[in-house]
């Protein structure tokens, strides 16, 4: 009796503790030789997934990440928690810009269909776009069951028991495999990917794959006008009466004089 | 006769636990650590690197072209703590590009990122409101043609593809944490850092212990002060013929301004204000670099000798200072800031100059101090100290007489001392070792020039007079009680700036549950010394505002609060610290700056 297979999307995104710079011509941010790290929910998908494993409820974890080629350093540090193999989806720097969660989660759903997986597990969201969609829409795809924002995972029989984080408060749900699992912060601590592990992760397979291989139009459907720093905040003013902000209310029109 | 015992340190109780590292507090004898498994996995290489900088690199990659040329197999393996190459590199920086030519004869045409040629170099010294121009004659330390304007975290970058094209293993993320020894004491390798130990000291569920690398011969570059270096002077007496070291902290800021005011090519260097003000008598200057690159850049900087006195002196508000004068102002004012950071450097030169190689290693790069401080340029000597180092290592491992003769496991590479005292290093630092010193009188930076103008253009460093270094930095602070407290203005937001969102631009951040890598020896010094005496000088030095002094809860007193996320890996603090009390020790491999082409 085999365990469950695993596909684990990560993303490689600017490191949560950069500081961002919008670009002179307000096209995006710069991303030339800035930090990129795996995308922290992501790496909680991971964890995840390897936690399963060591369990023996999942028998083989396989990395996924589109993107240009400096998406196999996201891809090694998985393999490198303990996922088993990688594919890299690679896409030009220049249609990487333009790649929406659609095109991702076709190309994830496609990818699942072919290493014929039981689970998806990815971040609930990026922290570059805060988009929250991809997870969601692979299911939509492979119309599999979803469970979003996952902050417990348990296994009975062959379904699986999620405890999910929403706004009123939390949800536990029972899920059949095949399904889709996003992770929230809560979920679990990502191991250290330690040097020994590394090294042996260099002998671990990545293979390189495109869209294409997998039918995928990346051609984007929305176009980014552009991007701009939040406006910058004005100073408040600390008044010493009631009647100092009666005064300052009608100065500014905001109240009938 | 009875004995009435003062009790000294009444409030010794009341000291809060700040350090919890196992450095200070082992683990063989915490109560929390017993039964977990602290055994480590071994990898054999043949030359293991501590650093990827100019030095650590240039030696890897001459290494591998030696074994290249003679047909030998090497396993050179380099340990970089930062979790990228340029990470936690920092310069000016104007290179002279004399050991880039040697080690790669054709850097031109390997796109090496060394592309700005310097078109107009300028000297200065600066009163309150004006620019006096100071010729720079030939010949003189700080003249820069033939040089170039160069990022040196993106060159850095460029010599570690190199490397790995050469076949050298490059381990970014990984900290050298502890230097390892063979039962003769002689140097057997390193050993990484562990992970997964709690702020409180305690192993955590993802506790992992780091590995070690044992290698035949251990090259240290660590650059300025470094930690394992700093060991290893003890360890083997390297200081026992040299003077201390003297060190200066460096900090800079990286701006894209107007295209209408950028000057390609550009090299601006002043003394004089705010250094010479308020009675402070800083070695102190500043340097201005116009870089073109996708968009008009700007390198501005500063560097004060941590001999300073006055404990009250504030490096980082220097920098701002600086940058409000009107020869500087209307530059800044078209401009965007886009990164700032700092390292300490040495000021030391060649009468600082250790003994190089020990059994199983040698220091490369800034870590022995190869820095030639009128010039304020190391970066060519760190390279070719580090070519020098790997010619003699490679000497030393395919020498079969050599290797079966060694008294001791790990192998002493003695043939690069006698090549560093052959080399154009030696003469280039010897001629000018009396510049630094000459600044120490009393006549400050008026002697200090006046003996570069006078002394040093005649003679060149042939006097037959050694100047002394005097103090070591961490002893000349004076009592805050005898010295003028000095205040700064606020920043504008527009050109000059607080400190905590420059910390920000560092992109700094160490995991928030990790012991703090800034370690005290006794945790009762910060407030029973430091703060009594110095008036808390750390809270003034560090460029990244790590050290706090915060009222108590019961508003008595003050402790030290150490924020050690801040931490942007300058060493001035275990350098400057007047109690000599502060241990710098090496956090999580990954951690620290995220410095970007600085």
């Amino acid at each position: 009796m085999s365990g469950i297979r695993v596909l684990v999307g990560c993303k490689r995104v600017i490191d949560y503790a950069v500081k961002i710079r919008v670009k002179p011509d307000k096209s995006g941010v710069v991303t030339d030789g800035v930090k990129h790290s795996m995308n922290p929910f992501d790496e909680i998908a991971v964890e995840e997934a390897v936690r399963l494993k060591e369990k023996k409820i999942v028998s083989e974890i396989v990395a996924v990440s589109c993107g240009p080629t400096q998406c196999q350093e996201v891809l090694r540090t998985a393999m490198a928690m303990g996922a088993d193999r990688a594919i890299h989806v690679e896409v030009d720097p220049a249609t990487y810009d333009h790649l929406q969660p659609l095109h991702v989660a076709k190309i994830l759903s496609k990818v699942a269909q072919e290493e014929k997986v039981d689970l998806v597990l990815t971040g609930k969201q990026a922290i570059d776009d805060d988009a929250n969609q991809t997870g969601q829409m692979i299911a939509a795809l492979l119309d599999w069951p979803q469970a979003t924002f996952a902050s417990k995972v348990e296994k009975t029989n062959g379904e699986l028991k999620v405890l999910r984080e929403i706004d009123g408060g939390l949800e536990t749900i029972k899920v059949r495999l095949p399904a889709v699992l996003t992770t929230d912060l809560r979920l679990n601590q990502p191991r250290y990917a330690t040097l020994p592990n590394i090294m042996k992760a260099k002998k671990k397979p990545l293979v390189k794959k495109t869209p294409a291989d997998y039918g995928v139009d990346v051609t984007p459907r929305q176009k980014v006008l552009k991007v701009e720093d939040p406006p910058v905040r004005q100073a408040g003013a600390k008044l010493a009466s009631v009647e100092e902000l009666v005064a300052k209310l009608r100065d500014a029109g905001l109240i009938p004089t | 006769i009875t004995y009435i015992l003062r009790c000294q340190r009444s409030f010794a109780t009341d000291v809060p636990k700040i350090t919890t590292h196992y450095t200070v507090y082992p683990r063989e004898q915490d109560p929390r650590w017993k039964g977990v498994n602290m055994e480590r996995i071994s990898d054999d290489v043949d030359v293991l690197i501590v650093g990827a900088g100019p030095a650590g690199l240039s030696a890897a990659i001459r290494l591998k072209q030696l074994a290249n040329d003679k047909g030998k197999e090497l396993r050179v393996c380099v340990l970089e703590k930062a979790s990228e190459l340029g990470g936690h590199t920092l310069s000016g920086a104007c290179l002279e590009p004399r050991a880039l030519n040697e080690l790669f004869p054709d850097w031109k045409n390997m796109g090496a990122p060394v592309t700005q040629e310097v078109t107009s170099d300028q000297f200065y010294f600066l009163t309150k409101s004006s620019a006096l121009p100071i010729p720079l004659l030939p010949g003189m330390p700080l003249n820069n043609y033939g040089n170039y304007l160069i990022r040196l975290g993106n060159l850095v970058r460029w010599l570690g593809e190199q490397a790995e094209a050469l076949g050298v293993e490059l381990y970014p993320g990984c900290a050298a944490s502890e230097v390892l020894y063979h039962e003769d004491g002689s140097v057997k390798g390193i050993a990484t850092n562990d992970v997964g130990i709690a702020k409180d000291g305690s192993p955590k569920d993802s506790f992992q212990r780091g590995m070690e690398f044992n290698a035949k011969v251990t090259m240290f570059g660590e650059g300025c002060h470094g930690h394992l270096s700093k060991t290893l002077f003890k360890k083997f007496d390297l200081r026992k013929n040299c003077e201390h070291q003297s060190y200066g902290i460096g900090l800079k800021e990286l701006w894209e301004v107007d295209p209408a005011l950028h000057r390609p090519g550009r090299v601006e260097h002043t003394v004089g204000w705010p250094f010479n003000t308020d009675g402070k008598n800083l070695y102190g200057g500043s340097f201005l670099y116009h870089i073109q690159e996708d968009a008009p850049l700007v390198s501005v900087g500063i560097v004060i000798g941590l001999d300073y006195k006055n404990p009250y002196v504030n490096p980082f508000q220097e920098l701002q200072q600086l940058k409000t004068h009107p020869h500087h102002v209307k530059l800044f004012k078209s401009g965007k800031r886009i990164g700032y950071g700092a390292r300490a450097l040495n000021e030391g030169g060649f009468q600082s100059i250790p003994k190089l190689t020990f059994p199983g290693g040698c220091l490369i790069g800034c870590s022995p101090g190869f820095l030639n401080v009128p010039k304020i340029k190391g970066i060519h000597n760190a390279m070719k100290s580090g070519m020098l180092a790997a010619e003699a290592v490679f000497e030393t491992l395919t020498d079969d007489h050599k290797v079966a003769s060694s008294k001791t496991a790990g192998l002493d590479p003695e043939s690069y001392e006698d090549k560093i005292r052959a080399s154009w290093i030696w003469k280039e630092l010897k001629s000018v070792r009396n510049v630094r010193p000459s600044f120490n009188t009393s006549l400050g930076v008026y002697g200090g020039l006046a003996y570069t103008g006078l002394v040093y253009y005649l003679l060149r460093g042939k006097e037959p007079v050694t100047l002394s270094h005097g103090e070591p930095d961490h002893a000349c602070l004076k009592p805050a009680a005898e010295c003028k407290r000095l205040e700064y203005p606020k920043p504008d937001g527009e050109v000059t700036f607080d400190l905590l969102s420059s910390v920000a631009l560092t992109g700094t951040n160490h995991d928030h549950d990790e012991p703090p890598h800034l370690t005290l020896k006794d945790d009762s010094v910060p407030v029973a010394r430091n703060l009594a005496i110095f008036d808390g000088p750390e809270q003034r030095f560090c460029p990244a505002g790590v050290y706090e002094y915060v009222e108590t809860e019961d508003g008595r007193g003050h402790r030290l609060q150490i924020n050690a996320q801040n931490c942007i890996h300058c060493k001035t603090c275990d350098i400057k610290d007047p109690s000599q009390n502060i241990n710098w020790v090496c956090p999580q491999g990954g951690e620290g700056p995220a410095y970007n082409g600085m």
